[in-house]
């Protein structure tokens, strides 16, 4: 699978699942939350600032349809995610070919001579 | 594992800020020995994909659920300092879109899930790792325990912090037991989806994964050994351009 490929790939299972697949996941409180109800804190939390985002809660204001609500706010998040790490990284990232880089290492191709990169 | 507002008062919130915004610090330097134009997009995507692993959540069992944290995973796939960055992205994001995780808690999630959660994650990973031998089939394995480990770890760090700053009158020892006995479960489903999501890349794309670049090298250097063996250069000194350099861990 060519590297370009690859990556394309992970992107689309990622999309798809915060898209489609969070639709199916269990809606019942998740560990902490359990917790602070069972042992009687969770009267404690306060809404959060955010509360009143268009994607609260993971659903998307003014989007009736509960899956298409979910879905949209779960690829907007995850596009955002791609977008503030990925341009992160893209600044913080080395220019040019690492020095433990070649383009292929996953090929142990007896031929690859360090001279041959570019 | 998101922390809402109101949970810890302010003096222990404003403690784990100050924590997190020196990890993230060091996460920023460190991060740069991670990163280059080959890593790069797959960092970002490694991040895109802790976010959408985290709106899974699975059914454990009496009523509750639990979901991918990510930090092993993101660890192994992409590099510690990087997958500092990656989660605490992730958490920035659901703070400030999503509600989810408090913003006065967004140092306290920090700490958790970034920087605990990655750390134990990882240095579980680099001594599992350690142990079995140097091929790629040990790296999901070793990545599932680290998994299971840095949920547990998590776990218990957020109960400690109740203890010290808990603002409902709760026995922090009820909080601890209750919170590591859930989270044991939740830990076993942390290092299902990471032993699968590991295990699937490194079939694919070994070279992507950073956990894997000392079982790559060995190999490499295995299937040079004739070659290398020249009357010239000892093995060890020999050229191997497809060999990881430097793998700090």
């Amino acid at each position: 699978m060519s590297r370009r490929g690859f990556l394309l790939a992970f992107l689309l299972v990622s999309l798809v699942i915060a898209g489609v697949g969070s639709y199916y996941a269990s809606s019942h409180p998740d560990g902490l939350e359990f917790v602070a109800e069972r042992t009687g804190f969770l009267d404690s939390a306060d809404d959060s600032p955010a509360a009143a985002s268009p994607l609260a809660d993971y659903q998307t204001k003014g989007v009736e349809d509960e899956r298409v609500s979910g879905g949209l706010a779960g690829v907007i998040g995850a596009a955002a995610t791609l977008l503030v790490a990925g341009g992160l990284f893209r600044v913080l990232r080395r220019r040019g070919p690492a020095e433990d880089d070649d383009t292929e290492p996953a090929e142990p191709a007896g031929a690859r001579v360090p001279q041959a990169r570019s | 594992m998101h922390v809402p507002d109101g949970f810890l008062d302010a003096p222990t919130s404003i403690a784990t800020a100050a924590v997190a915004v020196g990890g993230v610090a060091l996460a920023l330097r460190g991060a740069r020995r991670e990163l280059d134009d080959r890593t790069a997009p797959m960092a970002g995507l490694v991040a895109t994909f802790v976010f959408a692993g985290q709106m899974m959540n699975f059914p454990v069992a009496a009523g509750t659920s639990g979901h991918l944290l990510g930090g092993a995973l993101a660890a192994v796939l992409a590099g510690p300092w990087t997958a500092v960055l990656c989660v605490t992205t992730v958490l920035i994001v659901q703070a400030l879109f999503m509600a989810d995780g408090g913003i006065t808690a967004l140092g306290t999630n920090v700490d958790l899930m970034a920087i605990v959660g990655v750390g134990v994650g990882w240095l579980v990973f680099v001594a599992v790792r350690r142990v079995l031998p140097t091929r790629l089939g040990s790296v999901a394995p070793a990545a599932a325990v680290g998994a299971f480990l840095s949920v547990l770890a998590a776990a218990t760090l957020f109960s400690a912090l109740f203890a010290l700053g808990g603002t409902a009158p709760v026995s922090p020892d009820r909080v601890l037991v209750a919170m590591l006995s859930w989270h044991t479960v939740i830990g076993l489903g942390e290092a299902a989806i990471t032993a699968l999501v590991v295990g699937s890349v490194v079939a694919v794309r070994p070279d992507l994964v950073h956990g894997a670049r000392p079982a790559l090298k060995a190999r490499t250097l295995e299937v040079r050994r004739p070659v290398t063996a020249a009357p010239t250069a000892p093995a060890s000194s020999a050229p191997a351009p497809t060999a990881p350099a430097g793998d700090a861990a």
